[in-house]
């Protein structure tokens, strides 16, 4: 088992920075002193997050269930800060990644998929979490642009006295799928166009390559399975906040860019 | 409720807008409960915010909306809109068929009753079958009509609802719109077009600048419109 490369091995690695830097001062991209940069704020950024986990995995696992909550919060705040336009979203955001994480730690840990220990729960949710923000983003901004794009057709289906939540719902679903079909696609192509992290990961450390495959999949299908979770959660709270009570659209005026 | 209660009444109905400007500014007045009431006034005056304040599609933030006397902000908007139907400026057909879009209003209409619509508006009944996006801009708004009618509403609003139809589309909704009034549903027409409201005008209320212009106010608002043509 060979999954401490050592600080010399870091070290060495570090020759691939170089190349990088090289290959910019050569064709003049001027990104050597980014490229500098990034790498350190990675390493630093990465070694503080692996000293707070050796820590935290070595107590009890309320401190895991405590940086799971901080995971969500953040989670929550980033999507937020990438989709500024849309009203009041971080607590639909809150709402969609607690709703993912109970669901899907419910499944993986009561199905007893893995054994719920520190080091099972802190890196799935992170996983969790992680993967499924991007499509968290694209739902909660395209909800918007369909029901603005869309508005005189909405409100053509409120004036026949249709319900708000029905007379969106073609346009929220249109944004669900938008969000949703990226990661289908994903779960499609793997293996086949690139190797997941996690696998990659598992193999590097000396885990059989079968075995590895089957955490991959198990994280895939989490990954899949929080996705829509969360996507659903974040279309119909965003649908809520823009739809009144008496069933009045209140759509924000597009930005100006 | 009597007959000869207004239709709708305005009292100090005021609607912000979102450039810090009010799109209506303490509305006073009342639309009667029969016959073809015009709203005329130029483009940004307010007549098509206080029209959709007739169908709660904008609430006011200061002021009330009565329909028949009841306070628009505490009836069931739900079933105020199926008595008071609304069809807008822009067409909006909804993807699907003709029949699709008429069941979308009524869906327990059936067949004849679709086709009775389609005729009503000067549409043939194999526009039931006929894709409805696929439609020109006049039969496309003609079917729209179709559809807010489905509902039997006892009301019904029309928002610039020419404006972007030929010629004969335009004449065979102003026709309709007669014929409704005749037949005791109530219409309320916005427009820009003082030919047109003259045309149609059982009543004719002018606006400016956000509220319902006085008696002297609407004739000097006439007057310079007939010298602008």
């Amino acid at each position: 088992m060979t999954s401490d490369i050592g600080w010399t091995g870091l070290a060495a690695s570090l020759v691939l920075v170089g190349v990088a830097a090289a290959l910019s001062f050569w064709r003049r991209l001027d990104l050597e002193r980014s490229i500098a940069w990034a790498s350190a704020r990675a390493l630093v950024q990465l070694l503080l997050v692996g000293l707070a986990l050796e820590f935290v995995l070595g107590r009890t696992l309320a401190w895991s269930w405590a940086w799971v909550a901080a995971m969500v919060l953040f989670g929550a705040d980033t999507v937020r800060r990438r989709a500024p336009e849309v009203p009041r979203l971080y607590g639909v955001a809150l709402a969609a990644f607690a709703a993912a994480a109970v669901v899907s730690l419910l499944v993986l840990f009561g199905l007893r998929v893995f054994p719920l220990e520190p080091k099972t729960l802190i890196p799935l949710a992170g996983m969790m979490i992680g993967n499924s923000m991007t499509a968290t983003v694209v739902v909660a901004r395209r909800v918007v642009e369909e029901l603005r794009d869309k508005r005189d057709e909405v409100e053509a289906r409120l004036a026949l006295g249709i319900a708000g939540p029905e007379a969106a719902r073609p346009y929220v679903r249109a944004a669900l799928r938008t969000a949703m079909i990226p990661q289908i696609e994903t779960t499609k192509a793997v293996g086949l166009v690139f190797l997941p992290g996690a696998m990659t990961g598992l193999i590097l450390a000396g885990t059989s390559p079968l075995a590895a495959v089957k955490v991959q999949v198990a994280v895939m299908y989490l990954v899949l399975g929080a996705t829509a979770t969360t996507t659903a959660v974040v279309a119909l709270g965003v649908q809520r906040r823009l739809l009144t009570a008496d069933h009045r659209l209140t759509v924000p005026p597009r930005p100006r860019s | 409720m009597d007959d000869a209660a207004p239709l709708f009444t305005f009292t100090g109905v005021s609607v912000p807008g979102i450039d810090g400007r009010w799109r209506l500014s303490d509305v006073h007045g009342t639309i009667p409960a029969a016959g073809v009431t015009v709203l005329v006034g130029r483009s940004g005056s307010g007549k098509s915010t206080l029209l959709r304040c007739c169908n709660r599609l904008d609430a006011p933030a200061a002021g009330v909306v009565e329909f028949r006397g009841h306070d628009l902000a505490t009836v069931d908007v739900l079933a105020h809109r199926r008595r008071v139907a609304m069809v807008f400026q822009r067409p909006t057909p909804f993807p699907g068929t003709g029949w699709e879009n008429l069941t979308t209003a009524e869906p327990d209409l059936d067949h004849a009753e679709g086709r009775d619509l389609l005729t009503r508006v000067g549409l043939a009944p194999d526009f039931l079958d006929r894709n409805a996006t696929e439609l020109s801009g006049g039969e496309a708004q003609r079917l729209c009509l179709a559809r807010s009618l489905a509902a039997r509403p006892e009301v019904v609003l029309l928002d610039e609802v020419t404006s972007s139809v030929d010629p004969a589309a335009r004449r065979s909704i102003e026709a309709l719109a007669r014929s409704l009034a005749d037949e005791g549903i109530a219409v309320v027409w916005v427009t820009h077009d003082l030919g047109q409201a003259r045309r149609l005008a059982d009543t004719l209320l002018v606006m400016v600048d956000g509220h319902l212009a006085e008696p002297g106010e609407a004739e000097a608002f006439i007057a310079e419109d007939a010298d602008d043509q």
